[in-house]
């Protein structure tokens, strides 16, 4: 999940940076100073700390191993380091953090990984193929993402685009998107939002408020529509208002790179 | 009472071939030392059930002590997949290993109602999601609905755990056998109350325990055996004894990723005399402790 060092070092160009540097910076932004945020190991954790080392200092960070209102200075390589325990606001136990903290929508933003992802928004983390008994690849499963997916007020989903994660249907839903389409979210009777971007390496997608189908409204500089269609398992949907979003700015990068730097 | 005795003779009374076996320990207080007794001890036909069934668990799925799991994440933290995990789904090796699969959410509610004494626990989830429609491990569906008898509401219902043995690790515990952990404090508590006999081993026995802030307390009177293992975590931690080993989780990947190397940690592991987190260690240039 980090960032390359070898490749930001092998160039003389300050303003250089790697596609992850890019996705963390994008993630980053997607978060308001103030909000709570539950967080997720890796690429989303990076992020959430970025957020609040710079523009988000009181964004509130919740780890699902209980510690609410977290304050790492370094990334924690697991969502239960030392760290996050003695930064922490309060520190709950497994059960009260999902029955008290998610379940009754307190929490804003649920920020998750995936291994695939399909265009209504649907994560699995569960088996890669058809047959869940005789699974091509086994993936670690749900953990907390069912329930953050459900219960957060909204979802934002950081994963690396290609044709093996963006995929018209996901082999198996461990996290409910948008299900089926418009009004599966409310015939199943889960009460966040669901997915409100979908952030990759490539730009960002945000779902299309009448078909809840992921459009692509934004793109790095000097990624084309195309480059994102190639990478996509779907006819992709493109917004008329597409983007290009901005480049991280020196101060996110100084930033970041800081963060990993004492993670080391 | 707690009897305070050795971690081997707490394994040999507790732990038996075919039993179902709850280690617990959230990121944080994860029972490494008991697990690789069981090892040791060469336990058989385990239901072994966790949370997240990390490093801990691949150790004694490739091991072969375990053919049934029951579980919700089963990853290597930030490192990533559990190899000897995915040899035995992917291809059954050691030998078949039996899933039953769950959100965190629904294990946590599963051990409430086990320590709650009633038979099921309600909660929102895993509305339209595919575990929805996945089996127990006794062939039933895991997962039902039940409806709210003041609302109608309709609910999810998880059915409770009651392991036959918990097992935990606590950074301390007195004479009499009463336990003390603190920091990240998971699902311990939940475990022990829902088994029918638990182990917790501790970092020290001392005189007296001081109080610690957001410490959890377990009377001696709810815990079967006490065995003194310090350092027993390694390589997650104990806070304030230890820090978690970050290394040994990356060298894990390397060790647990080819059966060949595995089986040569695992002779190490189960002869070796004194341990093998720096056997584990060493084979990686000093990862270890």
């Amino acid at each position: 999940m980090n960032a390359t060092p070898a490749a930001v070092s092998a160039t003389h160009d300050p303003a250089a940076f790697t596609a992850d540097e890019m996705m963390t910076a994008c993630a980053a932004r997607a978060l308001h100073d103030g909000m709570t945020c539950f967080v997720g190991i890796g690429l989303p954790s990076a992020a959430a700390n970025l957020a609040r080392a710079t523009h988000a200092p009181n964004l509130v960070l919740i780890y699902e191993s209980g510690t609410i209102g977290a304050k790492p200075d370094r990334l924690p390589l697991s969502i239960g380091d030392g760290i996050l325990a003695e930064t922490a606001d309060a520190v709950v136990s497994v059960p009260e953090i999902f029955n008290y903290w998610l379940q009754p929508g307190r929490i804003g933003i649920g920020f998750l990984g995936a291994a695939q992802i399909d265009k209504f928004g649907n994560i699995n983390t569960t088996v890669v193929g058809p047959d869940y008994a005789r699974p091509a690849v086994r993936l670690p499963g749900a953990g907390g993402a069912p329930e953050i997916a459900a219960s957060c007020r909204e979802v934002i989903v950081v994963v690396r685009q290609s044709r093996r994660s963006f995929v018209d249907r996901v082999d198996f839903v461990t996290s409910v998107g948008f299900g089926d389409g418009p009004g599966s979210r409310e015939r199943l009777g889960l009460a966040g939002a669901g997915p409100r971007k979908v952030i990759t390496d490539l730009g960002i997608l945000e779902p299309d408020p009448a078909t809840c189908e992921l459009t692509l409204t934004g793109l790095y500089p000097g990624v084309t529509v195309a480059d994102a269609a190639a990478k996509t398992g779907w006819q992709l949907a493109v917004s008329d208002s597409l983007e290009v979003l901005e480049p991280p700015t020196a101060a996110e990068l100084t930033a970041l790179r800081q963060l990993h730097s004492r993670s080391q | 009472m707690a009897e305070i005795v050795s971690l081997a003779d707490a394994v040999a009374r507790a732990v038996h071939d075919g039993d179902s076996v709850a280690m617990e320990g959230f990121t944080h207080l994860i029972p490494f030392a008991a697990g690789r007794e069981v090892i040791r001890q060469r336990r058989r036909d385990l239901t072994l059930i966790r949370m997240t069934p990390d490093v801990l668990y691949d150790q004694l799925i490739g091991a072969g002590c375990a053919s049934r799991l029951i579980f919700s994440w089963g990853g290597n933290p930030g490192v990533g997949s559990l190899h000897r995990f995915r040899d035995a789904v992917e291809n059954a090796w050691p030998g078949p290993l039996q899933l039953e699969e769950h959100s965190h959410a629904g294990m946590a509610n599963r051990y409430v109602a086990g320590a709650s004494g009633v038979p099921f626990a309600i909660l929102r989830g895993y509305s339209g999601t595919g575990l929805e429609g996945l089996p127990g491990l006794d062939g039933q569906p895991a997962i039902r609905s039940v409806t709210c008898p003041f609302t109608g509401e309709r609910l999810t219902a998880v059915a409770a755990l009651n392991p036959d043995v918990a097992i935990i690790h606590a950074q301390r515990a007195d004479r009499a056998g009463n336990v003390q952990l603190w920091g990240i404090t998971g699902v311990q508590k939940e475990a022990v109350l829902s088994a029918q006999r638990s182990i917790a081993t501790v970092e020290e026995i001392v005189d007296e325990l001081r109080p610690e802030p957001g410490a959890v307390v377990l009377p001696s009177w709810v815990v079967d055996y006490v065995a003194a293992a310090p350092g027993g975590a390694q390589p997650s931690y104990a806070l304030g004894y230890s820090a978690r080993d970050n290394d040994y989780y990356q060298a894990w990947d390397a060790i647990s990723r080819d059966r060949e190397r595995f089986s040569r940690w695992l002779a190490d592991e189960v002869d070796g005399e004194t341990g093998s987190l720096a056997g584990a260690g060493a084979a990686e240039g000093g990862c270890g402790a």
